[in-house]
């Protein structure tokens, strides 16, 4: 099957609907977990408990669901300290922006603007009429204009495949699940705040329960223990066989390879570190925004990196430079 | 009867995917219609920035007056036939406005006051991005005439498309000496 850009947006918006659906699974299973540790009638497995933590779970579920829907793209630029601004702030970067959009064929994009010296970028938001493009003061300062160019280039690409939708809700979703079953486990660890009002499992009577209750309690673990690993594996593998694609979809829409393999390996050797880095958005970004991990895995394939090997990435991008180096660009400039 | 009830459901069938087929081309066609319209927002965007830039260079570099009245009167014949829809014209029109526009810009190397004038150079941005925009424009509509004159020729796409009457579109060439120059192999000489 030829790979279309109809083919990616259909399966991107689908899969975009299972990961609403998972989500709100994963939430009930959760909360009804939770509670039913938590409030259950002593040590019996109580389905009243937990069919009514589940509710509630599926609540908040949908609840996440159309937050993160709607509301997704400003909570990310919120949590990684990005402002919109406005054209006549940056007119060279609305411009290259414009130029990007138009050869996309696509709506033009809010700008936001992180204020940090570390080089980076990144897209989200629900469609490309909602989207947002975001990049760091220090990729604006030390990529020249056919760099930018290239960058933006490669997240327009994200925006086109309707990769920034699935993305965001990866973001939004691996978010929760942390924070749930973080907070899960830690009110379990230090019994903290249900201590006056817990009535279920107690050391004494976890003896003459039955083992359902056990079991309810080894599940509601695994999955607090288990939830945010998949969340993570989850938000890594469908990262990590997106940015080729966009470094490629990048190329047809700037036409030009070396500006962008200048730009990854600028931004690749950059020491700064994104200083609001947050472990749930650091795949949305063009590359790792933390020195580190980028470097660490900069020449082989890894199941724990956000993005494929920039070496790897770098060497298709100046291979495809050989394809197109004999045609004119569209600008005129050679 | 079960006869009858086959053959209902072919046609049933037949015309879903009629209809199916019919509205994709309709939707490709009607991407290569908005990628033309960008190309035209782009080229008016030129035409209107081009008074501003003369006004600007003649402050400075009166003397080049020659450079400047053909700048002036590219942008005028090219306003012309894209208000009178001639395409061919049109093209030809632009191609010879981009020419006097790198004049300007080359021109403008020989007086540094101009160069370091805030106007000047924020004029330069826009016509230099106006400049990309024209290509990228162009880029796009050509991608997506390529993607609609592939549909209607693929099967069974050409049997909707023939009674449709959907036409292949044309690219929009650059400089129809340059395209002629791009399609012909380089020239060896023995000697």
């Amino acid at each position: 099957m030829t790979l279309t850009f109809e083919t990616l947006i259909t399966h991107n918006k689908r899969a975009s609907l299972g990961l609403m659906a998972a989500m709100m699974l994963v939430l009930a299973l959760l909360c009804g977990a939770i509670l039913n540790v938590f409030y259950g009638v002593s040590g019996e497995f109580d389905w009243g408990v937990f069919s009514y933590g589940a509710v509630i779970g599926c609540l908040a579920g949908s609840g996440a669901a159309v937050v993160s829907y709607f509301f997704g793209s400003r909570i990310i630029a919120l949590i990684n300290d990005a402002r919109p601004i406005e054209r006549h702030e940056d007119t060279v970067l609305f411009n290259v922006v414009e130029e990007m959009a138009i050869a996309a064929g696509l709506p033009m994009p809010k700008i936001y603007v992180i204020p940090d010296e570390s080089p980076n970028a990144f897209a989200t938001g629900r469609d490309p009429k909602n989207a947002i493009i975001g990049i760091t003061t220090g990729l604006r300062k030390k990529l020249d204009r056919d760099e930018l160019q290239a960058v933006i280039a490669h997240e327009m690409a994200h925006i086109k495949n309707y990769d920034i939708r699935l993305m965001m809700l990866v973001a939004v979703f691996a978010g929760i699940i942390v924070l749930v079953s973080d907070f899960f486990l830690r009110s379990f660890i230090n019994d903290l705040p249900f201590r006056g009002r817990r009535r279920g499992y107690t050391r004494s009577s976890s003896k003459k329960g039955s083992g359902l209750a056990i079991i309810a309690l080894v599940v509601a673990l695994l999955l607090a223990w288990l939830a945010p690993l998949l969340a993570k594996l989850l938000q890594l593998a469908v990262s990590r066989e997106r940015e080729y694609l966009a470094d490629s979809t990048a190329v047809q829409l700037c036409r030009n390879p070396l500006a962008l393999a200048g730009a990854l390996k600028k931004i690749a050797l950059d020491p700064e570190k994104l200083e609001y880095d947050n472990r749930a958005t650091e795949h949305l970004f063009i590359v790792n925004p933390d020195p580190k991990r980028r470097l660490s895995n900069a020449d082989k394939d890894s199941i724990w990196s956000t993005h494929p090997p920039l070496i790897k990435r770098i060497a298709k991008l100046n291979k495809l430079a050989g394809a197109y180096d004999n045609r004119p660009r569209p600008d005129g400039q050679s | 009867m079960s006869g009858a009830l086959v053959l209902l459901g072919i046609i049933a069938f037949l015309v879903v995917m009629f209809v199916a087929i019919y509205n994709g081309l309709v939707t490709k066609r009607v991407a290569t219609e908005n990628a033309w319209s960008q190309i035209d927002v782009q080229l008016k965007r030129r035409h209107d920035l081009i008074p501003n830039l003369v006004e600007t260079v003649k402050g400075y570099a009166s003397h080049e007056k020659e450079t400047l009245e053909r700048v002036i009167q590219a942008r005028n014949s090219a306003v012309a036939a894209s208000n009178a829809h001639n395409v061919h014209d049109q093209i030809q029109a632009e191609n010879m406005l981009s020419g006097a526009l790198r004049q300007i810009f080359a021109l403008s190397e020989s007086y540094p006051d101009l160069k370091a004038n805030q106007n000047f150079l924020s004029l330069q941005e826009e016509l230099t991005s106006t400049e990309n925009r024209i290509g990228f424009a162009r880029q796009h509509y050509n991608d997506s005439v390529a993607t609609f004159n592939t549909a209607i020729e693929t099967i069974p796409a050409n049997i909707v498309a023939g009674i449709g009457g959907f036409k292949k579109r044309e690219f929009f060439e650059l400089d129809p000496e340059e395209a002629k120059q791009a399609k012909q192999p380089p020239r060896v000489a023995f000697s």
